[in-house]
């Protein structure tokens, strides 16, 4: 927990929450608004998303709502678009470790991304007292 | 000896009792009346020199810490590490028993060494084994003054048993000398004049500041030099040097890319600050700078630097390297600036103010909106935790002395007093944050002001005992359990190996994680004799579980509270 966290960065999408370099889909993000439009991606089981979230450590740099940390980036309730997270995830540009296909499968990553969007959508931050 | 101690005006003893001591830890409660220094209780070595850690952050000089020369060194050595890294004044007094006919037969004997001191020579200034009182007199305030003098660093003065319990010659009189601290070194004239050149004419110039405030004039005069150059500061935060909310605070924005020349102020890893590193399938870097830009350091780690242990870091050119405190430097440099600026600069310089202010206001609203997330998630969020807090301590006259809920605290709150933050651990070595909170609380104790601890639950497993010293010498103290029930920071680096290797990925919570059985920290701290509640799981539930431990902390004792929280 050092304030120098770049060490501490291992396991992360490159663009992180706090040096703002999300990507559009998700930086523009407003509270209470309706997702994105996206391509559609493949039907995906939430629940087994969830398991498969948090068994393969994806919790631990995204926290387990997928709404980023120190050490990633916020990729829920809506993460980029489906086919752009799957090439992301196969071949990270940043710390994030790759994850192959023989580790999560097109539809274990369909899963996870049903998961993600089926987080709670934020509070407006000006309904929030403790945010003013 | 205790003469020695009050002459240089050491106000506590943090020791666990050890035989090799025995005659100081007596002289210091009887003939020193335990007071000035007064003997605190401590349940570990490592917890004795983080308490010295933290304390002499807050309080800008040390105070003792006794340990046996061996077993006691060797419980205390990570923290002295710690300290040498944070370039912190720690003061560390070895009982040893060198004349080996005196040795009482068993333990005595295990519990001496030839060179005591040896063991920490890497990562200490300054060691002695005074031979007679007179010398340790010379000896103790010597160390004293090398502690003392940037770059500041831990020092060990090894006790020979025999001299810590034999009487005084016949006249009874002992000449203690005077201590004087050394003014801190300031930078060279024309070299500040060169500096104040590069910063005048920069379109953008940033400031990077680590460990630039020693004393509570540091944030000042760093907030001076920034308001006359209009300049961004990244705030490193390994001291409080500038207010989170200032303006000019660009810690956020990636104000590095754009910048025509960087001054770093005392910086531990100036590399770091301007290259990006990434560790994936293999190490690699590349700069952030843009082409043509130029670096300026000033810090007094250039003036002090050793070989074995690497903290130093990874060199890095610059155009001008000035071997001077930062500090003792800003006046000067801020009054060279002033000269150097003409009308028509002042006049950029107030565009390009306005610009920043615009973008730190940004920063704010984003910080706001990313703690939204997950506003209401079980476990509870880190931002949640930390806006929760903020909204208990805001109205006392609060120091966060450890800790930020996986960076929240330095987003959301404001920090604007010099003793409001004193920086982390130093080396990264875990089992600093507890400790160094209780000594921090220690030193804010008389001046009245209300200590939070934002506790990780790994770095609390190492020496909890801690929490009894802090309730038995009655030192407030709130800690809010940041607890993510693992070693987490490294259950990411197994996580990353099983990724690379594309082996068990699922198992990569092995052998990291704190849990089955879940640690019961509330149950921890009562056992201790310190109030606590929790685990909560429920961000519902926080606000009135800090509520009830700030009244608590308000009547003078130590105060928990377990929060299980999101991992980051």
């Amino acid at each position: 927990m050092a304030m120098h966290s770049r060490l501490t960065m291992a396991i992360a999408f490159t663009f992180t929450v706090l040096s703002g370099r999300l990507p559009g889909a998700l930086s523009g993000q407003a509270p209470g608004s309706t997702p994105t439009q996206q391509p559609a991606a493949p039907a995906g089981n939430a629940e087994h998303g969830k398991t498969l979230f948090v068994n393969n450590g994806c919790y631990q740099c995204h926290n387990y709502e997928g709404n980023g940390g120190g050490a990633g980036a916020r990729i829920a309730p809506n993460p980029p678009p489906f086919r752009g997270f799957v090439a992301y995830v196969r071949s990270p540009k940043g710390d994030m470790p790759p994850y192959k296909e023989k580790v999560l499968s097109e539809q274990d990553l369909a899963d996870i991304y049903a998961y993600l969007r089926s987080r709670p959508r934020p509070p407006a931050v000006s309904s929030i007292l403790l945010l003013k | 000896m205790v003469d020695v101690l009050k002459s240089v005006g050491f106000d506590y003893i943090c020791a666990n009792p050890g035989s090799s001591f025995r005659g100081l830890h007596e002289s210091v409660i009887n003939y020193g009346g335990n007071q000035r220094p007064e003997l605190i209780t401590c349940c570990h070595e490592e917890s004795s020199v983080a308490m010295g850690h933290g304390y002499a952050k807050v309080e800008g000089k040390p105070l003792g810490v006794f340990a046996h020369g061996t077993v006691g060194l060797q419980h205390a050595a990570m923290a002295i590490y710690n300290a040498w890294c944070d370039r912190v004044p720690v003061y560390v007094m070895l009982g040893n028993q060198l004349d080996a006919t005196m040795r009482r037969p068993g333990a005595e004997w295990a519990h001496s060494v030839q060179d005591a001191a040896a063991m920490v020579r890497d990562y200490t200034k300054w060691d002695d084994t005074p031979m007679s009182l007179p010398h340790f007199a010379e000896s103790a305030v010597r160390a004293y003054k090398i502690a003392m003098t940037p770059p500041m660093a831990p020092v060990v003065l090894v006790v020979n048993a025999e001299l810590q319990e034999q009487a005084l010659a016949a006249d009874g009189k002992l000449m203690i000398p005077k201590l004087s601290i050394p003014a801190p070194p300031q930078g060279e004239a024309a070299a500040v004049a060169e500096v104040a050149r590069l910063l005048v004419n920069a379109e953008h110039p940033v400031i990077v500041a680590d460990r630039v405030a020693r004393t509570p004039a540091g944030l000042a005069a760093l907030v001076e030099l920034a308001e006359t150059l209009q300049a961004a500061v990244i705030d490193q935060g390994g001291r409080m040097n500038f207010p989170t909310r200032h303006p000019l605070n660009q810690s956020q924005a990636r104000a590095i890319a754009d910048a025509d020349v960087i001054l770093g102020l005392e910086v531990s890893d100036f590399w770091g600050a301007v290259n990006s590193y990434r560790d994936q399938l293999s190490r690699s870097s590349h700069s952030l700078l843009k082409p043509g830009a130029k670096l300026v350091s000033i810090t007094s780690g250039d003036l002090y630097v050793r070989a074995n242990y690497q903290d130093f870091q990874r060199y890095l050119p610059v155009d001008l390297a000035l071997a001077a405190d930062a500090e003792a430097t800003l006046p000067a440099l801020t009054d060279a600036v002033r000269r150097a600026l003409t009308a028509d600069r002042k006049r950029a310089l107030e565009a390009r103010g306005a610009k920043l202010t615009e973008a730190g206001a940004a920063a704010l609203d984003r910080a706001r909106l990313d703690a939204s997330y997950a506003w209401d998630a079980s476990p509870v969020s880190t931002a949640r935790l930390s806006a929760e807090l903020w909204a208990q301590i805001k109205n006392e006259d609060w120091a966060l002395v450890n800790g930020t809920g996986g960076g929240w605290a330095r987003r959301l709150w404001s920090f604007d007093k010099p003793y409001q933050w004193i920086g982390g651990a130093g080396g990264a070595g875990v089992g600093y944050g507890m400790p160094a909170a209780v000594g921090a609380a220690l030193a804010h104790k008389k001046h009245g002001r209300f200590a939070v601890n934002i506790q990780t639950d790994g770095d609390l497993m190492y020496a909890p005992g801690v929490l009894w010293t802090a309730a038995h010498h009655r030192i407030p103290l709130l800690t809010v359990m940041h607890n993510n029930r693992a070693y987490h920071q490294e259950l990411m680096h197994v996580q990353k190996m099983c990724n690379r290797h594309s082996r068990g990925i699922d198992r990569g919570r092995i052998g990291s994680e704190l849990v089955d059985p879940p640690i019961d920290y509330a149950k921890v701290a009562q056992g201790l004799g310190v109030h606590a509640e929790g685990p909560i799981t429920d961000p519902k539930d926080l606000g009135s579980a800090l509520a009830r431990a700030v009244t608590v902390v308000k009547r003078g004792e130590p105060a928990l509270v377990d929060v299980v929280c999101q991992p980051r």
